[in-house]
């Protein structure tokens, strides 16, 4: 499209030009505030621990904006060079391949939680009964915490990278079944009525109607589950006792965080990152799938 | 059931929704009407008259409260499924992630029609309502008279055996609606095909049709039938004949009483 480019106001940058310099003053914003909290209120600046060799008494003392609760930026990326054992591989290296196991897990789990969503959702939509039936216990599965549910999972079906995805999928399927159900509801009686009078069948009124008209709202909701996909992952990995992936580095840092509380706060980052280019990934395929329509989801 | 050979055979059709509940309608009172194979009948009526609700109930996208509805000698609902309907409804209704020559063959693609079929057939229809060279365009970027067309030519494109137009030309200009009339004359011409149409335009219902149901509202009843009996084909010289003129003046006359009986 090139209506944004067009209109005299707008920028002659392209669109995604536009949204990375956003991004990118955003995080500066971020710094900005961070270091600037600890100015004001952190531990004192010492020369030799600061790229800038600063040395600075900052007027107050607050507890939380001290090195050891909220280290320096530069404390943090110090820590993704330094090796994190002894003689070990630097930390962005252990990161990253962590961030690849925990992705491999989070993607298995987003496929399983988005099939089985949208498969109850398709169900609910055309059976009546199922839905008034099985909802309140769909519903009912959000409201049990996962702390719960994982324990569960493990002992069903033995910890592993597979318990893991199934802990992650229970998380992702939700948002998407009830958009799905939204979206497969959201043709009006026109567009239905189209089909009827060329008798259709239930089957053709799925695919060529109901489907392609819920899109956006399940494009939507896989957004939400690619996040929340790397969430249950971390999170299933830890009573799975795995140690290979982002939850336990968490958990492994979190035993030493005295000792350098910058590798946590650089996992925290990975985790954050890897969560964020999930979401792009599937916003991409949202582009690509719904490209040409009417320009409501580009308004996002 | 008897014998017969209408094109749409409608019996005492009675159609009351919300019935027994406190926002009942009388939507259509004993409405009966035989139509003739290739014949051109034109509904017309002040507005919540039950125009479309006819025209759903003759495709059997709604259930008649009482009577019965033939169409070609079997009931709608045997004619639904045999695929004897091509309905333009009164609002476009395109599917927005599809193309203009993709709206067009999804009648096609139900049906089973191969894709060169379809590719021939949609790109011939588009000719027909003037619509070359948008076959790549999204319905939002139509206008909303381009919009009406496409889905009139979705409605022929698998030659229907009974054509149900609502209001198709409400939403064009005068310039565009005038050949859009020529043009359905010559297909019907053409294709023998049965048409039922509603409009609000006097003039354009008699220039078009066979014969004009007029209906009166609340509950909505046939008021007058009245055969159009202009030579055919019509060219359009015909809107100067002076029997033309008596026969729209008929119509207005008529239609004018039924609507300040209603006021
Ligand atoms: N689904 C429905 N439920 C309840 N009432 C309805 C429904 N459809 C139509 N009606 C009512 O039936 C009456 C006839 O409606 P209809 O749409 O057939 O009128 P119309 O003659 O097509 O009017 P217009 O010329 O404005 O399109 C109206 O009073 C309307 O309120
Ligand atoms: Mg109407």
């Amino acid at each position: 499209m090139t209506t944004a480019a067009s209109t005299p106001s707008a920028s002659r940058l392209p669109r995604s030009a536009r949204q990375l310099i956003a991004f990118l003053l955003i995080v500066l914003a971020i710094l900005v505030v961070w270091e600037g909290a600890k100015y004001l209120g952190g531990d004192p600046w010492r020369a030799d621990s600061n790229p800038f060799g600063i040395e600075h008494r900052p007027p107050f003392r607050v507890k939380v904006l001290s090195d050891l609760n909220l280290p320096h930026v530069w404390s943090i990326i110090e820590a993704f060079g330094n090796p994190a054992r002894r003689n070990g591989p630097p930390l962005v290296q252990i990161l990253f391949d962590a961030a690849v196991y925990t992705f491999r897990e989070a993607f298995a789990g987003f496929v399983i939680g988005g099939l089985l969503g949208f498969l109850l959702g398709a169900i609910f939509a055309h059976v009546r009964l199922f839905e008034r039936g099985c909802m309140p216990y769909v519903v009912a599965s959000q409201t049990v915490p996962i702390i719960a549910i994982a324990p569960m999972v493990i002992i069903w079906l033995k910890a592993g990278w597979i318990s893991v995805a199934v802990i992650s999928a229970y998380l992702t399927f939700f948002p998407v079944t009830i958009n799905t159900l939204r979206g497969l509801k959201s043709p009006d009686p026109t567009q239905l009525e189209l089909m009827h009078s060329f008798a259709a069948s239930t089957w053709t009124i799925m695919w060529k109607l109901r489907f392609p008209a819920a899109l956006p709202y399940i494009f939507t909701s896989l957004k939400v589950s690619a996040t929340t996909s790397v969430v249950g992952a971390i999170i299933g990995e830890l009573p799975s006792g795995i140690r290979q992936g982002l939850g336990g580095a968490i958990l492994n840092f979190n035993q030493y965080y005295i000792s350098g509380p910058g590798r946590l706060w650089a996992t925290i980052i990975v985790s954050a990152l890897v969560g964020i280019f999930f979401f792009i990934l599937v916003a991409l395929v949202e582009r690509l799938v719904l490209s040409g329509r009417y320009p409501k989801t580009e308004i996002s | 059931m008897t014998e017969n050979n209408s094109a749409v055979s409608i019996r005492n059709v009675t159609k009351i929704f919300n019935q027994g509940r406190p926002n009942e309608v009388v939507a259509l009172e004993d409405i009966s009407l035989e139509i003739q194979p290739n014949e051109f009948v034109s509904l017309i009526g002040p507005s919540g008259c039950g125009k479309s609700t006819l025209l759903r109930i003759i495709a059997e996208l709604l259930q008649p409260t009482r009577g019965e509805v033939q169409v070609y000698g079997k009931t709608a609902h045997q004619a639904r499924l045999d695929q004897d309907y091509g309905f333009v409804f009164q609002s476009a209704t395109l599917y927005d992630w599809r193309t203009v020559a993709k709206n067009v063959q999804l009648p096609l693609e139900v049906m089973g029609f191969s894709r060169e079929q379809r590719k021939q057939r949609a790109s011939e229809m588009l000719k027909l309502v003037e619509l070359e060279g948008f076959e790549n365009h999204y319905p939002w970027q139509l206008s909303g008279g381009m919009q009406q067309r496409v889905s009139i030519a979705r409605a022929l494109s698998f030659n229907p055996k009974l054509l149900l137009m609502d209001e198709p030309f409400g939403a064009l200009d005068e310039m565009t609606r005038e050949r859009m009339n020529l043009e359905l004359q010559r297909i019907w011409d053409r294709t023998q095909t049965t048409i039922v149409f509603v409009t609000h335009s006097i003039p354009e219902a008699v220039f078009l049709s066979s014969r004009v149901v007029l209906l009166s509202p609340r509950p909505g009843r046939i008021t007058e039938i009245l055969d159009i009996d202009l030579p055919m084909p019509r060219a359009w010289e015909v809107r100067e004949d002076p029997h033309y003129f008596e026969l729209v003046n008929h119509l207005r006359d008529t239609l004018r009483a039924i609507e300040g009986g209603v006021q």
